[in-house]
């Protein structure tokens, strides 16, 4: 079991002749993920790879060899109307790698995106991997395992590193989850942890965030209320001077509710076990298994 | 990327919203120029990207233009929180009946506008907040639709019960969107806003943010860019694209993603050591980032030794590893390098480094206790 996607899942790449696109459609494609249609405007008719057929719109996608789950790497300047694009296409799961995004950008897109009912994750997030199965993004397939572990995080490489950690030990996920670290995201914390909560293979949830927002906090509090499964957290940017912005958008210190200190605290007030370290997550989660 | 106080004020002024007059001045003698046409008392300014300009002796009032030119000559120069004022802005002091606070952010929480209001205006709306909250009045915006006429007024009569001035505030409000929304700012604010003595509302203040995100399609913003208001290794960092942020501490890191460089920030300091800066070479990363990143690190004179730490998706570790070698060969690195890799191409990566008589490590932990040890003496294991 996984949460998000699976072996059902139809994938169309928007963006897909694109260099990033390109390279991480192969990717995908040698992992075992069912990338059923690309799309290029303009390019409708050709093929990608000789196998993957390319489109000139995601509803053509859609009605031709039905994708149910989109991957956008288009430019920044572009990603806002490839998501409505594949909201009104009738994809339900949006999944945004491009980075940039102007926040305006996404204050526009996220009621269209309710409105449709169709769940984004991103912009600027690299995607998700249910091991073995499917992955959709630029997570490295090597380093994930099959196993009992959700990860969730807000972070990109920093998943990488704790994913790393947890099967180098022989520790498997269910499916690891970047959430990406803008200001405004279409998937939060509390969405993936109401998931891997109903997911039965999912048996502890590891979960990654880092300074600025209150979104660590509010994912705390609802650990606390409404999750039975273990959860181990932890927290990037305790050396971060208050105020400077540390390349991600959402990594800014608001007053005095983003810092490292209080999102620790949040998470030991709701019993979630906090990682001092990256390698800390093999011990704390061997010890709740 | 923030813009002076006298490059919002010429925004606003250019979406119609009243601005007494004003100028910026780099010379003292500018600055009497422009109080001599001005007329009557004014107000010099610092120009500089810090709050608590007043406080530290920033903000001045002349009476005639000769005091404008003395006071502007003691502030252009001056160093407010570790800024050198370049410019002052003079312009009429102005005579006030009323000051009250208007603003728009981006809210992450609720994923839309907010505008904030508070009659409580012209000191700091953080501590209004804190303290008295019942007098900050909040309007969520729908972005799809813009801040409505309706909304406008209601946040008006919450500033001012006399409905002429009420219009005046509802028109400034909505013109104040349409400024935000064409900056591409995250924040627009205008504190104080005032009533004059003759029941005139105007913008005193202004300060605007705007989102880096929106600058490549808004060349207009960007040319407001005053570089000289920033960290010079930090505006040669943006140039090379690497997002670089300079700290107080000896050991040097280069990573690659900004959750992994503020880990491995946290891992030195768990370590005993300081973190030197915040440096993200960011994905994709060419070997010419590399060699600027090595540039930027060693010219940092309380570097005693740079880390490494790449975990390579979308970068590829031989990339790094060709930039670490081309750096070395371009210039001295007098300071030891520990290297971190793992992750995508990283078995072509130590092939390049060993090529070259170097080492790299596979755990981050490891690395950063080698990197820890040896500014503090010890020797590398």
């Amino acid at each position: 079991m996984s949460i998000f996607i699976d072996k059902d899942t139809r994938l169309v790449v928007q963006g897909i002749t694109g260099r990033d696109g390109s390279f991480h459609t192969k990717a995908m494609i040698e992992y075992g993920t069912r990338v059923v249609a690309g799309v290029t405007p303009g390019k409708g008719g050709q093929a990608f790879e000789g196998t993957v057929p390319i489109f000139n719109t995601v509803a053509e996608a859609v009605t031709g060899v039905g994708a149910n789950t989109s991957v956008i790497y288009v430019p920044a300047k572009a990603a806002a109307d490839a998501v409505f694009e594949a909201a009104d296409a009738g994809i339900g799961l949006i999944v945004c790698i491009t980075e940039g995004v102007p926040v305006l950008d996404m204050t526009r897109v996220m009621p269209y995106v309710r409105d449709k009912g169709a769940r984004l994750l991103g912009p600027n997030c690299p995607g998700l991997i249910t091991p073995g199965v499917c992955k959709v993004g630029i997570i490295p397939g090597m380093l994930a395992a099959s196993g009992p572990i959700g990860v969730v995080s807000r972070s990109g490489t920093l998943t990488y590193e704790v994913v790393y950690q947890l099967t180098r030990a022989g520790i498997g996920q269910t499916t690891c989850v970047g959430i990406g670290g803008d200001p405004i995201i279409g998937t939060n914390f509390i969405d993936c942890l109401e998931a891997f909560e109903r997911d039965p293979a999912t048996k502890a949830v590891v979960m990654i965030g880092e300074i600025g927002g209150t979104d660590e906090q509010n994912a705390a509090e609802f650990v606390h209320t409404r999750m039975k499964k273990p959860v181990v957290g932890f927290i990037a940017g305790q050396t971060a001077p208050p105020g400077r912005r540390m390349g991600h958008a959402g990594a800014i210190i608001s007053g005095s509710s983003g810092t490292a200190a209080e999102k620790m605290h949040a998470f030991e007030q709701a019993g979630i076990a906090v990682m001092q370290r990256p390698a800390d997550v093999v011990g704390l989660i061997r010890e709740r298994m | 990327m923030n813009l002076h106080e006298y490059q919002s004020r010429e925004l606003l002024r250019k979406a119609g919203i009243p601005v007494p007059p004003g100028d910026v001045a780099s010379t003292p003698a500018e600055a009497r120029q422009i109080a001599e046409r001005l007329g009557g008392r004014v107000v010099v300014k610092a120009q500089v990207h810090a709050g608590g300009r007043g406080k530290a002796g920033g903000v001045k009032l002349a009476a005639s233009p000769q005091e404008a030119e003395a006071v502007a000559a003691k502030i252009l120069g001056m160093q407010i929180k570790g800024l050198t004022v370049h410019q002052v802005l003079v312009a009429p002091a102005a005579e006030i009946a009323s000051e009250a606070y208007v603003g728009v952010i981006v809210d992450r929480s609720s994923q839309s506008p907010v505008f904030m209001v508070s009659p409580a205006g012209g000191i700091d709306i953080e501590e209004v907040a804190a303290k008295t909250p019942e007098k900050i009045f909040r309007q969520r915006v729908d972005a799809r639709y813009g801040l409505l006429p309706h909304q406008a007024l209601g946040l008006a009569f919450r500033l001012y019960s006399d409905a002429g001035k009420a219009r005046q505030a509802a028109d400034i409000l909505a013109k104040l969107y349409q400024a935000f929304v064409g900056a591409g700012a995250s924040l627009a604010e205008i504190n104080p806003l005032v009533v004059t003595p003759e029941g005139q509302v105007l913008a005193l203040d202004a300060k605007i943010v705007v989102d880096d995100n929106e600058l490549e399609r808004r060349p207009a913003i960007e040319a407001l860019r005053d570089a000289t208001a920033e960290e010079p290794s930090e505006v040669r960092a943006r140039e090379a694209n690497l997002t670089y942020i300079k700290l107080d501490g000896n050991v040097g890191c280069i990573v690659n993603g900004a959750g992994l460089a503020m880990a491995t920030m946290d891992l030195v300091k768990y370590y005993g050591g300081e973190p030197a800066n915040f440096l993200d070479i960011g994905g994709s990363s060419n070997p010419e980032k590399v060699v600027s990143a090595l540039r930027i690190i060693t010219e940092d004179k309380h570097v005693r030794a740079i880390l490494f730490n790449i975990f390579g998706g979308i970068t590829r570790c031989d990339d790094v590893a060709n930039g670490i070698v081309a750096a070395t060969r371009q210039f001295t690195v007098e300071v030891p390098i520990v290297i971190r890799l793992t992750g995508t191409n990283e078995q072509q990566a130590v092939a390049i480094l060993n090529g070259v008589g170097m080492k790299a490590l596979t755990d981050m932990d490891e690395a950063v206790k080698q990197a820890v040890a040896l500014v503090k003496g010890g020797k590398a294991a």
